[in-house]
């Protein structure tokens, strides 16, 4: 299986992201990963769904997807083609011994503290999940004490728009 | 024309009703029965079938015709009451998520807020249910919009920017369609139900004439092509013909019209037709290489793409070297001949169901209407009775529910009054539903029921006899050992005329008293034997080729293939 991201344009209404989810569910995908937003078109919202598929269910997916009403246009985003980023926040323990060497790693990924504790401090990145995973690999050693993290989104390299075209 | 039952939430909707000429309204007694006469109205009529409700219970008895009518692509509109909104989402009294319980059995489904919303709402619905791959849809409309005063202008502007079914095919892949016929050794016209949603029947006559190609219609598509038409095969899949299964086997080109390999077609997919290169037109794209990959895939209206099927054919036939297909007609019609449809007459000298179907369908007018229930009469109903039409087999396909006949046929009655509607139902399937003989009595739709009576849930009882040792776990209904009920005095008593029929002698006499009764709703007691078993008949999860013709009996896979 291979992984694929998906832009979703779809209506700003509700029950939207129930309608996406369940298909998903529905037809035996996983989603890992998902984010959903504004788009510069004030009634058009963005899902960005990261899924683990072969080429032939996916495309059965894409389809399906498509006959939702709601969905107004579906673009796979290849990594090559497209800038993706995640964004997560991460509480390491961070005491007086360790913390320097907490701090080496945060500016070795480009991340950034925004918040500090006497035991702890909370690191911002943001990136590729790969960038992130290794981040995380890097902190594991101190004690990470909490982690959240925010769904993929992705958007095509280049001046050409897809938002552009499903307006018209 | 609206198929419902008022209540609480829907009442606001239903007080103009009273003053309305337009709108005629039949009072259904269960809220299941309004989705099924929706669906077979629509069925009948090529129009959009209108039923309505009131929230929570009302809404969730529309479940089932729902999910009905979306596995068969059927146009229907559901309205139902909601609670008022502050009362949404406090489980208030008869509330029900009925949007997002439809989410998945409805083409599209929406909760109208804004009581301005209420006639783009409407407009869309019925615009979603008969465009494209027809489908059911869902409106639900909390009550205190209903009762407020909004301005109304009609037709409203449809905001649907991410509905754009595709009609027109692409004419490459027309060509390339057209190659493929005009080369094809072993090609098989394998016709589903589109074909009657896009009125292309006459269409599919004129391009199966003219390349002289069998032609196989799948339990939703049975009247697309005439029986009586020497090309026809019969019905394909798990009780299909030998000689249509054999076809699609054997074939080395499927023409798949508006059908969507369905398991019950194709039996194990990994084992279907495997020599057959796949032409596949569908107006919905995600059918197309869902369960078979095609090789040609056309996205399109049936009749458009047949019509220009017909065109490209004609070109193509001009340069192509021609194709003798006798060979392939004289391999089909040795297994045709070989292997008619047929049945025995039971050893224990009761009344044979399938005799009884045939008799209905040789005794009653042409142009009658059937419809059935799902089970072992569904299937004698679909190969006994002859169609000539298209529109005149109206059945559960997809979901298989059983309870169906009945309200479907007094939607269908309602729909092309003055027609024969045949209901072949089957004594588990009427006892689900029968309460609509009631309405059918009031409303003065004189439907014909037939209950084929063997006392037992006759296709779980084949399974039990083929698969579980003959151990008859739950399917005897005991209507032969008690008689209960009297399906004779419960027709009666629902305003019907109630007739019996135990022995073959007297099998025509009713068909033709059921027939000269056009004032009331009729119901007929076949009182048959339970061992009658519907062959031929391809195993669950078996291949194709392992088709039995009748028990034990494998025409296809003792052969050499």
């Amino acid at each position: 299986m291979t992984r694929h991201t998906l832009s979703v344009l779809v209506e700003d209404k509700p029950g939207v992201l129930a309608r996406v989810a369940g298909l998903f569910s529905r037809r035996g995908f996983n989603i890992e990963s998902l984010a959903v937003g504004r788009t510069e078109y004030p009634d058009i919202s963005r899902m960005t769904i990261v899924v683990s598929v072969d080429e032939l269910p996916l495309e059965q997916v894409t389809k399906q997807l498509n006959k939702l009403i709601n969905v107004i246009k579906i673009v796979e985003l290849e990594p090559s083609a497209s800038v993706q980023r995640q964004l997560v926040l991460i509480k390491v323990r961070a005491d007086a011994t360790v913390r320097s060497q907490v701090l080496e790693t945060v500016q070795l990924f480009r991340a950034k503290v925004v918040d500090v504790s006497p035991e702890a401090v909370t690191i911002e990145a943001t990136g590729t999940s790969e960038k992130l995973d290794a981040l995380l690999r890097m902190l594991e050693p101190y004690g990470l004490r909490e982690i959240v993290q925010s769904g993929m989104v992705a958007i095509g390299r280049g001046a050409r728009s897809i938002t552009a075209t499903a307006v018209r | 024309m609206v198929f419902g039952i008022p209540g609480g939430t829907i009442l606001p909707a239903y007080d103009p009703l009273l003053d309305s000429t337009k709108v005629r309204h039949i009072l259904v007694r269960h809220e299941q029965g309004a989705g099924h006469a929706a669906t077979g109205y629509a069925q009948a009529t090529g129009k959009v079938g209108v039923c309505m409700a009131t929230s929570g219970p009302g809404a969730t008895n529309l479940v089932t015709p729902l999910a009905d009518a979306n596995m068969d692509s059927v146009p229907v509109v559901a309205i139902t009451g909601q609670q008022t909104r502050p009362l949404i989402g406090t489980d208030a009294f008869q509330e029900a998520d009925i949007c997002g319980i439809t989410m998945p059995i409805t083409k599209h489904n929406m909760l109208v807020t804004d009581p301005a919303e209420i006639p783009r709402a409407i407009a869309e619905a019925f615009h979603i249910a008969a465009t494209g791959r027809p489908g059911p849809v869902l409106v639900d409309i909390p009550k205190d919009v209903l009762q407020e005063t909004t301005s109304f202008s009609w037709p409203p502007d449809l905001r649907l920017p991410g509905y754009r079914p595709t009609t027109r095919p692409h004419g490459k892949q027309v060509r390339e369609a057209a190659k493929l016929i005009v080369s094809a050794r072993k090609p098989v016209l394998y016709v589903g139900g589109g074909v009657i949603k896009a009125d292309a029947s006459a269409e599919l006559l004129r391009l199966a004439e003219d390349t002289g190609i069998p032609v196989v219609t799948t339990l939703m598509a049975r009247g697309a092509f005439p029986d009586s038409h020497q090309q026809h095969l019969g019905m394909p899949g798990m009780h299909g013909t030998v000689a249509a299964v054999a076809a699609m086997q054997k074939s080395d080109l499927l023409i798949a019209l508006g059908a969507r390999f369905d398991d019950r077609v194709t039996g194990q997919l990994g084992s279907f037709a495997p020599d057959a290169q796949i032409i596949h037109a569908d107006i919905d794209p995600a059918e197309i290489s869902k369960n078979r990959r095609a090789d040609v895939p056309i996205v399109g209206d049936c009749k458009e793409i047949i019509t220009e099927l017909i065109d490209a054919v004609r070109t193509e036939r001009e340069t192509a070297k021609k194709v003798d297909l006798t060979p392939w007609w004289d391999t089909l019609n040795s297994l045709r001949e070989t292997f008619p449809l047929g049945y025995d007459w039971p050893e224990d000298g009761t009344l044979s169901p399938q005799y009884v179907i045939e008799r209905i369908g040789a005794l009653s007018p042409s142009d009658t209407i059937y419809t059935a229930g799902v089970g072992q009469h569904q299937m004698w109903a679909a190969q006994f009775v002859k169609y000539e039409q298209p529109r005149t087999w109206i059945n559960s396909g997809g979901l298989g529910t059983m309870g169906f006949a009945v309200p479907a046929a007094m939607g269908i009655a309602a729909g092309v009054p003055g027609r024969t509607v045949w209901a072949i139902d089957g004594d588990g399937c009427f006892q689900m539903t029968n309460q609509e003989l009631a309405t059918c009595a009031i409303e003065n739709l004189p439907v014909k029921i037939a209950v084929i009576n063997n006392g037992n849930l006759g296709m779980v009882r084949q399974w039990q006899t083929l698969f579980y040792g003959e151990r008859y776990s739950n399917t005897d209904l005991g209507t032969h050992k008690h008689r209960i009920p009297d399906f004779k005095l419960l027709a009666e008593a629902l305003g019907c005329v109630g007739l019996r029929a135990e022995s073959r002698e007297e099998v025509d006499e009713v068909i033709a008293k059921a027939l000269e009764i056009n004032d009331r709703p009729v119901v007929v007691d076949f009182v048959v034997g339970k061992d009658a078993q519907v062959w031929p008949m391809v195993a669950a999860g078996t291949g194709n080729s392992e088709i039995m013709a009748a028990r034990g009996i494998r025409p296809l896979f003792d052969e050499d293939l």
